[in-house]
């Protein structure tokens, strides 16, 4: 049944992690450790954050579930909620609701193949979250190439982390900013320019790519062009939601709703919507 | 299934028998229609005598569908308290909810349908179920339509019991009752009502009998429909420039259910509710960044219709209408449900 009533959890950390000051991670742990068991989810999914007093708003979950002790949620400052959470602090209570929506397949149609994973801005926090989960079982894939890109070297999210991840062996990592920077000796150019001249082979592979909607219109051709098909490319969509759980009805494309159906989808899938996202 | 036969006395007695124990309500007159405090704009509590002044409400579907008993405005979700004296300042906390069995007079067969369709998105909904468990509906069968009314064409009867717990119909010196429910079944213990006379029982299934079979319906052929279809269809641009997106018609309706979300504080407490929206608005779909997927009118309008006539059924098999003729009656356009499925019939027969 579902009941709209979010876990109780505690902010156990918060970083900044863009030069704007703009996005900020939180760490939150459950103030129940029933519940920490009960959570279970996959990289993909997203969830409600729950503000007394100020409302509830759909953040996709950048943790992955191997990170069992907490959960992580990188949040843009857009408006009242996201603003409101923006002021808390460490030791602060708040609710997660959730887990919701589907995630990638990374336990069914990703297994076995070679991953594409394609972000841009900040829409890399569930990318980040399926790109640890398929770390923690490497040898269940293939070769994992991993292309993100923002606006400048600080407005990258993770940035510990993408160092740390350039220096493994076993991720083909492509970090790109937008024009030179000072300091900079990474590759400079779109996301959408990299993803072509990477060019990825869509043998036996598995393409997922989150940005906003300009760099994934721009993405497709060059990848299209050396073989790559609709049913091979991941997608996440948003929308306004509320309930998260399928039946206020916002987030409805045409038939499909994005909390319950979504918000992954195939390309496939997403170009038989109507554009109402 | 039993069938009693009550006189419009009996009745009386049956709902002051209710009245004790339960909270009675009963569609109001058009006069008394928002004179009411007590409960939802087109409802009133009933006391006393109300047989005989129920009895005009045998045509036509009620001023207000019953929609309010399941979805109440607003329906609170969770409560907190934001005193910074409080130790549990923020904890979220169930809220208290009514038990009281509610029962609602003069159901009409559209409305007691609209609850079963509404059912299926709400199939999993804590809040929707138990006001479900705690309603029941005793409902009048028409004795006439209204010009407005198309119920049969949605796959719906004037005559039909189906959502009901007890159904009345009217017989000579007094109504017919059907007991189609474990609720309804409730409803009657203890009341030493007659069996109806076979000719009673006999005379109403020959009028359902005479109604022909209403579960198939022409419409049909809209379910098979490619998506597209509908969807590119001309005949949205003339709709969508005529409707006003005032949103009657989604209030009025039984089945629009959709809602939204908000939190309300007030002297520190707060509460998270939930209300009814409409799609017809265009801050329902706009994104904090400016951009709305719906940002105009003709999209709006698209999507409520094409919600009733393709999204639903396609989810869930039935079109979500039930042909009450709310939204016909109440349109300040004059836009009509009935014309718009024309002319999307219309358009399957072309294709
Ligand atoms: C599946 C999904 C995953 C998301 N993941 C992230 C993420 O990881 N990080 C991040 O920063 N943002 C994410 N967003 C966007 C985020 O939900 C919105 O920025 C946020 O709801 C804005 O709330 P607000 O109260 O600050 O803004 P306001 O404009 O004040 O919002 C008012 C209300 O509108 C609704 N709303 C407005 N815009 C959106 C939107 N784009 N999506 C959903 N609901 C909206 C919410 O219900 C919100 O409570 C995600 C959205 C979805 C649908
Ligand atoms: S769409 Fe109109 S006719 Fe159909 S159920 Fe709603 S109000 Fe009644
Ligand atoms: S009642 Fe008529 S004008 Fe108002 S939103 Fe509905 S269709 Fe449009
Ligand atoms: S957010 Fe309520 S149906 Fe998707």
């Amino acid at each position: 049944m579902i009941s709209y009533m979010p876990y109780p959890v505690r902010i156990d950390d918060i970083v900044v992690e863009t030069e704007d000051g703009n996005q900020k991670s939180f760490k939150l742990v459950f103030e129940n450790e029933a519940h920490t068991k009960a959570w279970k989810h996959v990289a993909g999914q997203f969830a409600m954050l729950s503000l007394a007093g100020q409302g509830e708003i759909p953040i996709g979950i950048a943790s992955s579930p191997t990170e069992e002790d907490h959960l992580l949620f990188t949040v843009n400052r857009a408006g009242k909620v996201t603003t409101a959470l923006h002021q808390m602090t460490i030791g602060d209570r708040m609710g997660v609701r959730g887990p919701l929506g589907k995630g990638f397949p990374v336990d069914t149609e990703m297994k076995g193949k070679n991953i594409v994973i394609i972000a841009g801005g900040f829409a890399v926090t569930t990318l980040r979250a399926t790109l640890i989960s398929l770390l923690a079982r490497r040898s269940d894939y293939g070769k994992i190439t991993f292309i993100y890109g923002a606006r400048t070297p600080g407005m990258l999210l993770y940035r510990d982390e993408l160092q740390q991840w350039a220096q493994r062996g076993d991720i083909d990592l492509h970090v790109t900013i937008d024009r030179e920077a000072p300091g900079w000796d990474g590759l400079v150019g779109f996301v959408p320019t990299i993803a072509g001249q990477v060019a990825p082979s869509p043998e036996n592979s598995v393409a997922l790519i989150c940005g906003p909607p300009i760099m994934i219109k721009f993405t497709m051709p060059p990848l299209e062009a050396i073989g790559w098909t609709d049913d091979q490319v991941y997608l996440s969509l948003e929308n306004r939601m509320k309930c998260g759980e399928g039946v206020c009805c916002h987030c409805n494309v045409g038939p499909t709703l994005v909390c319950k159906d979504g918000p992954v989808f195939t390309r496939r899938q997403v170009k038989k919507l109507p554009i109402e996202y | 299934m039993k069938v009693f036969k009550i006189s419009p006395a009996e009745l009386d007695t049956m709902i002051e028998q209710w009245n004790k124990v339960h909270v009675v309500y009963a569609p109001a007159m058009e006069k008394q229609a928002a004179a009411s405090p007590d409960c939802a704009p087109g409802w009133c509590r009933v006391d006393g005598s109300a047989a005989l002044t129920l009895l005009p409400l045998l045509t036509g579907p009620t001023l207000a569908s019953v929609k309010p008993f399941f979805f109440p405005q607003p329906e609170t979700l969770l409560t907190y308290t934001l005193e910074n004296t409080r130790p549990d300042k923020g904890m979220m906390r169930e809220p208290e909810r009514s038990k009281d069995m509610q029962v609602v007079l003069g159901v009409r067969p559209c409305d007691a349908r609209s609850v079963l369709l509404n059912n299926l998105p709400y199939q999993e909904d804590q809040f929707f179920q138990a006001n479900r468990q705690r309603t029941a509906l005793v409902g009048f069968i028409c004795d006439q339509t209204l010009s407005t009314c198309f119920c049969s064409r949605m796959g719906g009867s004037p005559l039909d019991n189906e959502g009901l717990d007890l159904a009345l119909s009217r017989a000579e010196d007094g109504f017919i009752v059907e007991v189609c429910s474990e609720k309804g079944e409730a409803l009657v213990t203890g009341l030493e009502l007659a069996p109806a006379p076979e000719g009673d029982i006999s005379a109403l299934a020959a009028r359902r009998n005479a109604g022909g079979n209403p579960s198939a319906t022409e419409l049909d052929s809209l379910k098979g429909s490619e998506l597209g279809t509908l969807y590119d269809a001309a005949m949205w641009q003339s709709l969508g420039e005529a409707c006003i997106n005032c949103g009657a018609c989604t209030f009025i309706c039984p089945t629009c259910y959709c809602f939204d979300i908000q939190d309300e504080v007030v002297r520190g407490q707060g509460r998270r509710i939930r209300y009814w929206d409409s799609c017809m608005f265009p801050l329902y779909s706009l994104h904090t960044s400016g951009h709305n997927p719906r940002g105009q009118k003709v999209q709006r309008t698209r999507n409520r219709f094409l919600h009733k006539l393709k999204y639903f059924p396609d989810r869930f098999g039935p079109f979500s209408c039930v042909g009450c003729g709310r939204c016909v009656k109440d349109c300040p356009v004059n836009i009509d449900i009935r014309e718009v499925m024309d002319d999307l019939m219309h358009l399957t027969a072309v294709e």
